[in-house]
């Protein structure tokens, strides 16, 4: 699991996260919501280590984040927000560089590698170049690039953008695969609608602040008679009006 | 980490082999340089050779008034041409107008005056700022020089004079220069086009490594792999350094090959460019690679954007080329201390290597290990830069 407690980041003079709390369980679904600007992409970044907060603290499984970052990266499967593969490099060979770089031994990482291509259907672009790919194959390819070393953590970025229905649908068969497999799904979303569906556990986030959590039915029975999406905006505006 | 490294210079060498433009302006740059130089010398060679013992039609006006002078530049090969010039001023519209390269009027009193104790007028007519008349230019005056002074000094021993007393100096000509010297001068630029071919072999990995990754959005899941930023920049670096180095051994293959075309003996110089100098040649510059990947990594690491990063490495380029300009304006001999400063040393040492003068091996251990030690200190650097969070952008 994931466990955040009282994280703060700042850049110069703009506060993006101010002591953010929330849990993201295993074999659990958890959506981090929140309008554009609202510090979801910053608190991925420390999430992932590739920004260190100013405060408060993050564990990863039983590894606290700040001590061991190198192990927690083991722990963790990102799939940034805009796939980032190498245009250059085929699918195959983008797939194999990270397991490559997180240190698995070449036959196991070419099994993974023709594992992660049959189960994502990548069979036929599998030896084809990266930079010819649709919006659905490069994440379909970058969330093969983010298992290979499987993870117990994945930590998905906006994963939905850019994706039309049916590249939608398929993304949440393998994220509910996932789930089914025990893991920690974590990914971020500004839409609700998108996500809705699919997440166990919510966490609303404005103005670098959680300003509601909990799983939709709980929800749903906290504000009776209000749509999820009707939730969200109240929220997130409560959220505005208190840093205004 | 050493795993890492390979890894990540492995499928840098790879990504950057598989893109067609740039690879093909990574083989482009070493062989036009080569090519650029050579045919520039052989123009240069031709243009100052041309026709020196080639006949030459010199259109003159009035030859028939001085028919021993006729005689004797008939006899150097400049033969009176036939035109339609009258006058001096018809000689001067004319090479003017570009008609002519060069005229020779032999002025109406030359008869009258040859002999007595006026001189006799003779007018050359040329334009001397058109650079490919010079060597006619210097012709017919040398020839109408030589006979005034033949005549001179006919006239002088027909009086019981000696000519000798009209020249109480003599000047003599010793140029102790050998034929590999006099190259050094034109094969000074060989250094600058060696020393950009390797920034220029490394330029496109140096951008990507920072600037071009982020652009593409591939640098931030990069570094939520379990390996260190340091190893992952080495990495890169070790790519970047492989580039640069097969843009050198590419140029200059290239220049040794082009080097046997060019005349170079017809102006009294010898090339000794052969395989073993240019070798030579390759291992001086070996650990400027180094420092050139590690100063371009570090300014690439500032920028946002491929494009921006490649506007502030044109600039960067020319770095390096500063002392060379430096070396060539004030004339500068290898000596120790100059052995410290890089893309210098490596200059003094190649035109020394080209003189076919002996290596001195403590400067080619100094200016290696300058080069090299300044590449360490600009590489930590990168990484350190490689290491804050900005590089995210």
């Amino acid at each position: 699991m994931i466990d955040v407690q009282n994280v703060s980041k700042r850049f110069g003079a703009v506060r993006a996260l101010d002591g953010v709390t929330f849990a993201a369980g295993d074999g659990r679904i958890t959506g981090l919501l929140g309008p554009n600007g609202a510090g979801k992409s910053t608190c991925l970044r420390i999430l992932s280590t590739v920004i260190k907060p100013d405060g408060g603290r993050v564990r990863v499984g039983d590894t606290d984040l700040a001590a061991a970052p190198l192990v927690a990266r083991r722990l963790l499967g990102v799939l940034p927000h805009g796939s980032g593969l190498y245009p250059q490099l085929t699918a195959r060979e983008n797939v194999e560089y990270y397991g490559r770089l997180h240190g698995l031994p070449e036959p196991l990482l070419k099994q993974r590698a023709e594992a992660l291509i049959a189960r994502l259907d990548l069979g036929a672009i599998a030896d084809r170049k990266a930079k010819g790919f649709s919006q659905g194959e490069k994440t379909k390819v970058a969330l093969a690039r983010a298992l290979v070393h499987e993870p117990q953590h994945l930590l998905l970025d906006e994963p939905t953008s850019g994706l039309d229905v049916m590249a939608t649908r398929h993304l949440r068969e393998w994220l509910r695969e996932l789930r089914a497999q025990g893991r920690c799904v974590l990914l971020s979303s500004h839409v609700m609608q998108e996500v809705e569906a699919l997440v166990d556990d919510l966490v609303i986030i404005a103005g670098g602040r959680v300003t509601l959590s909990g799983t939709p039915a709980e929800l749903a029975q906290r504000y009776p008679g209000r749509s999820l999406e009707e939730i969200f905006v109240a929220a997130v505006s409560g959220a505005e009006h208190a840093t205004t | 980490m050493i795993r890492t490294i390979l890894t990540v210079c492995r499928k840098e060498i790879l990504e950057t082999a598989r893109d067609r433009r740039t690879l093909f302006s990574l083989l482009l740059g070493p062989l036009l340089g080569p090519l650029l130089f050579v045919t520039i010398i052989n123009v240069a060679v031709s243009r100052n050779l041309s026709g020196l013992d080639q006949p030459l039609d010199l259109p003159i006006v009035g030859a028939e008034r001085a028919p021993n002078l006729i005689a004797f530049l008939n006899a150097r090969g400049l033969h009176p041409a036939v035109s339609d010039v009258k006058d001096v001023d018809d000689a001067a519209a004319a090479v003017g107008r570009g008609t002519l390269d060069v005229a020779v009027v032999i002025d109406e009193r030359y008869e009258k005056d040859f002999g007595t104790e006026h001189a006799a007028r003779v007018t050359v007519i040329y334009d001397r700022s058109r650079s490919s008349a010079q060597s006619k230019i210097q012709r017919v005056h040398g020839t109408l020089e030589a006979y005034g002074q033949q005549i001179g000094a006919l006239r002088l021993v027909a009086n019981g004079v000696s000519p000798s007393l009209l020249r109480p100096l003599l000047v003599d000509d010793l140029d102790v220069s050998t034929p590999a010297g006099r190259s050094v001068l034109m094969l000074g630029v060989l250094t600058y086009f060696l020393l950009f071919a390797t920034l220029t072999g490394g330029l496109h990995l140096a951008i990507d490594t920072t600037a071009g990754e982020r652009e593409r959005r591939s640098l931030e899941p990069l570094l939520t792999l379990p390996v260190t930023r340091a190893s992952l920049l080495l990495g890169k670096m070790a790519a970047t350094v492989c580039y640069m180095l097969v843009s050198l051994a590419l140029t200059l293959a290239a220049f040794t090959v082009a080097l046997k075309r060019v005349p170079l003996e017809q102006l009294g110089m010898s090339s000794s460019f052969d395989a073993a100098t240019a070798l030579a040649t390759f291992g001086i510059l070996c650990p400027f690679a180094p420092l050139g990947a590690a100063l371009m990594t570090t300014v690439a690491s500032f920028t946002k954007t491929y494009r921006e990063a490649q506007t502030y490495l044109t600039f960067i380029l020319l770095i390096p080329t500063l002392p060379l300009m430096f070396a060539a304006l004030l004339n500068v001999e290898a000596e120790l201390k100059l052995m410290w400063i890089p893309s210098l040393s490596q200059h003094l040492l190649i035109t020394a290597l080209i003189k076919a003068q002996p290596l001195n091996w403590a400067f080619v251990g100094i200016s290696a290990a300058s080069s090299l030690v300044l590449g360490v200190l600009l590489g930590w650097l990168a990484i350190r830069l490689y290491e804050r969070e900005a590089i995210l952008g």
